[in-house]
């Protein structure tokens, strides 16, 4: 640890309860990375901080001294959005996790950041609510981490992102103020420009969400394809035909094999591809869109439709796609997750492109993806001891993404940017775009210390102040990450 | 600590919400992400350090992570030989190794534990206090608690128990430690059901301590040693089956040929495997009802013991026994998944967390508002009674799913 970092920490141990500063080597490598992986780089100090004016006195010191912050909540991310800086704190919300108020009549509850997104639903459930979005990874992940990341999740199709389910922010700004930012305040829609920021506008302190009335009828269909062109017939046809379910998902033939290898789902045997359709709604609705999606699946050439006659058969069918990411462990020793949009009408082209790059590169991929709204999470699998395989995959993995462009959709869907994705933003963007998007930053952060080396390739306009450090970033020089 | 079980983990963090110290402290060094990271320091090089043990420490072992766990993470084997690497590298306190010497040269030994059981008045006190309340609510329970002598000796089990009816089947039956000493009501029971649904019961006398506490205590030499002479006893008493009635227990012997493999010994993994280890809940359930279950109008909340649900994945079978019985009515304890804080020597060694736990799940289990606790695991038992007496809550009297069907099937309401 650098003297600064040294002075900073006892300033923060002076500032916060006992225990909630780790400066420990041992235990700060415990944070090094999130669910992403092969970014890595230990924090500076974590703090485990218990209250937004903890947090917010964390935040001014760290303005004190110069010094970058990043907030994490679970450590569940795909992009790295919680990649610690090693010349920084790392502000830890998972202490932060209490449900503080309830407010049925008027359809909200305000949660603690470090709340679960599940554990939302589970204090309402009893009630006929529950909270929306619903990332696989619901039981652990935070409603913090959601706010940052704009979190989408399979029912999202019907039902929209974090951001559309979110009534009001407490923040701490990156100046160390408390504010609220609130969905009703006329004027411009701060709650909006905050909700997907990823950390860069300032550390989330207490969340207001809707709480929404749990459907009168639920239907969830399996269908069992022969192939994945199949599959992705139906979703067009279902869609077009004017039904939005709740949620349409497929699995390829790898995806499937991953997922019964780890929950043995016990999906039909023999399917090329399994799609998830689910239907919700008032019971009158949801038996008339039920008749016709089923059609359309037959239509299509589904060899075996399945109806969940109950909750637990519901679970059942959900169980293997939403175990399905980290089911791959079972199938192969590493794996990359992608995350990128296509339209859904260019569902049938880009999958057979991807089928295309893994046969070239000799790479395997397994397809999951949120199929109503061409979000693809495509998971790129390798073998890490095996020389030059993760490279291979890689290239991959990012072809995958030019493919979205190309497509016309985009590099993310859901898991955010964060510093995977960063180098991609030129892609998509232009440098006009970029400088314009910065501004909107520089007015929440002029100094550049709140989560900086996320979303943008490269510091422009007001800059990123890369803390005490100057010159080039240490994760740089250690060739464990690349800046643009 | 083995690297390729380590790597099996691809740090999604789907254990944490599962983790009692997760929930407890919120931090990635107590949960099991973040002690497999911890263990992939040690394994690079980094030198075992008093944090890290401590780290250790505090994992109660209760394999809740590995239910979880999506990408099939054998976390079990992984603490189990971590622990074994703490004890033959990291230094205790004095004040630590002590304790940790007297558990381990007592708890292990029935007539060690048995020498201190009237001492303790341990067994007397637990039936003083559960008697009243098993009173009030049903005095055929109460009768059933009261089954052990007057005086806290043990219940002399016999040999052999034979089949009520037509012989269905010829099981061993493993009497275990602490269930032996502390609760000789419950083993009764076992052996009681065990033979009035046909099946003839070989006890034999000879029998010790499985393992399960050295094995998850971070001393597989005296694991290994506690199984050969398991594995001989049953041998020699010709069966090919062991009914087991405590969850850490069970688990362990399931283990059995896995933990010769690991030291090499095929030969003894070949004797482990020609003898199946089998839960109570899971073999009943298994065998199928032949006895009249009479009714018990009781509203019971199940417990799921750690080493029963997420060790052996046994959930449904006994919740089934019990729904079984006509007029109980079974009850769900919220957050069962998480374990109790007894874990086995836990709550000897790391009290402050296992109090914690305790009072979390005296809580939860309060709030059903049951008649009677059931709780397949002697740990558990002892674990969530002593911390409802704590909260100063009227006591809610506990038993073994055993007991519960024992009263069922011999009518002893009637008797009362």
């Amino acid at each position: 640890m650098t003297e600064t970092l040294d002075e900073l920490a006892r300033r923060l141990e002076e500032a916060l309860p006992p225990g909630a500063v780790i400066t420990d080597p041992v235990r700060l490598r415990t944070y090094e990375c999130d669910g992403l992986t092969h970014h890595r780089a230990v924090p500076g100090v974590v703090v485990l901080p218990e209250s937004a004016e903890q947090i917010a006195a964390v935040v001014r010191l760290c303005g004190e001294y110069g010094v970058p912050f990043v907030a994490r909540g679970a450590g569940t991310g795909l992009s790295g959005g919680a990649l610690p800086r090693t010349d920084g704190v790392l502000v830890v919300t998972s202490k932060m996790r209490r449900i503080l108020a309830v407010d049925l009549a008027n359809r909200r509850a305000v949660v603690e950041p470090g709340v679960t997104n599940l554990a939302i639903t589970e204090a309402v459930r009893e009630h006929g609510y529950y909270y929306a979005p619903d990332p696989s990874s619901q039981q652990v992940c935070t409603i913090g981490g959601n706010v940052a990341e704009n979190s989408g999740g399979a029912h999202c199709l019907k039902y929209g992102f974090t951001v559309n389910h979110v009534l009001a922010l407490e923040i701490v700004t990156p100046d160390g103020e408390i504010v609220t930012l609130d969905a009703d305040d006329p004027g411009y829609d701060l709650l909006g420009a905050f909700v997907g920021s990823e950390g860069t506008l300032g550390i989330t302190t207490k969340v207001t969400v809707r709480l929404s009335r749990a459907p009168q009828a639920v239907t969830t269909l399996l269908a069992a394809f022969k192939d994945i062109e199949q599959g992705g017939q139906a979703v067009s046809a279902i869609i077009g035909g004017g039904v939005v379910p709740a949620a349409i998902e497929m699995m390829d033939a790898l995806a499937i094999e991953a997922a019964e290898a780890a929950v043995a789902c016990a999906y039909p045997r023999g399917a090329g591809a399994v799609l998830i359709v689910e239907l919700d709604g008032p019971a009158a609705e949801v038996a008339h869109q039920f008749a016709e999606v089923e059609r359309v699946c037959l239509d299509s050439g589904a060899f075996e439709l399945r109806t969940a006659a109950g909750p637990e058969e519901r679970a059942a069918i959900w169980k293997g796609r939403k175990s399905a990411f980290a089911a791959v462990g079972r199938i192969s020793p590493a794996y990359i997750v992608q995350d990128g949009v296509v339209p859904r009408t260019a569902l049938p082209e880009v999958l057979a492109s991807i089928d295309r790059l893994s046969a070239e590169h000799g790479i395997r991929v397994a397809n999951v993806f949120h199929a109503g709204d061409g979000n693809l999470h495509p998971l790129v699998l390798f073998d890490d001891a095996e020389p030059g395989a993760g490279e291979r995959a890689e290239l991959v993995s990012g072809r995958i993404l030019d493919l979205c462009i190309e497509h016309g959709g985009s590099i993310t869907g859901e898991h955010g940017v964060g510093v995977d994705k960063s180098r991609y933003m030129p892609k998509m963007f232009t440098d006009d775009d970029l400088d314009t998007m910065q501004l909107v930053r520089c007015a929440f952060d002029s100094r550049g210390l709140s989560n900086p080396g996320k979303i943008f390739p490269t510091p422009r306009l007001c800059g990123e102040v890369p803390g005490v450090r100057k010159g080039v970033h240490p994760l740089v020089e250690s060739g464990r990450a690349e800046q643009f | 600590m083995d690297p390729e079980l380590i790597d099996d983990c691809v740090h999604c963090g789907f254990c944490l919400p599962t983790c009692p110290t997760y929930v407890l402290w919120g931090e990635e060094m107590d949960s099991p992400r973040g002690r497999i990271h911890l263990m992939k320091q040690h394994v690079e090089g980094t030198p075992l350090t008093d944090e890290m043990a401590g780290h250790f420490d505090a994992c109660l072992g209760c394999m809740a992570c590995v239910t979880a766990c999506p990408s099939g993470v054998r976390y079990d084997k992984l603490i189990e030989q971590t622990r074994a690497e703490v004890e033959r590298e990291h230094v205790r306190e004095p004040s630590d190794r002590a304790l940790r010497e007297l558990v381990f040269q007592l708890f292990p030994y029935p007539r060690r534990l048995r020498a201190m059981r009237l001492p303790l008045r341990l067994s007397a006190g637990l039936r003083r206090r559960i008697a009243p309340g098993l009173e009030r609510v049903n005095p055929s329970l109460a009768a059933m608690a009261d089954l052990a002598p007057e005086r806290p000796s043990r219940v002399r089990l016999p040999r052999r128990v034979e089949a009520v009816g037509r012989r269905r089947a010829t099981v061993g039956m493993l009497t275990g430690c602490v269930q032996g000493e502390f609760f000789p009501q419950v083993n009764a029971a076992t052996a009681r059901v065990l033979a009035m649904e046909g099946c003839e019961v070989v006890i034999p006398p000879a029998q010790g301590c499985c393992g399960a506490l050295p094995l998850h205590s971070g001393r597989p030499e005296q694991a290994v040693r506690f199984a050969r002479r398991t594995v001989a006893v049953f041998e020699r008493a010709g069966v090919d089956t062991i009914v087991v009635n405590a969850a850490g227990c069970g688990s362990t012997m399931k283990e059995y040929a896995e933990i010769f493999e690991g030291i090499g010994d095929g030969e003894w993994a070949g004797r482990a495997r020609a003898i199946r280890a089998v839960d109570l809940a899971e073999y009943l359930a298994e065998l199928g009802p032949a006895a009249r279950r009479h009714p018990l109008p009781l509203a019971v909340a199940y417990h799921d013991a750690c080493h029963l649900a997420h060790a052996q994945g046994v959930r449904s079978q006994p919740r089934e026994l019990l729904a079984a019985i006509p007029g109980l009515e079974l009850r769900e304890i919220a957050e069962s998944s998480i374990c109790c804080g007894s874990a086995g020597t836990y709550n000897l060694f790391q009290p402050e967390a296992a109090r914690e736990l305790g009072d979390r799940k005296a809580g939860r289990v309060l709030a059903t508002r049951a008649d009677l606790l059931v709780s397949a695991n002697p740990g558990c038992t002892m674990q969530i009674t002593s911390a409802i007496r704590r909260s100063g809550a009227a006591p809610i009297p506990v038993a073994h799913t055993a007991q519960v069907l024992d009263a069922s099937l011999r009518g002893l309401e009637k008797v009362a």
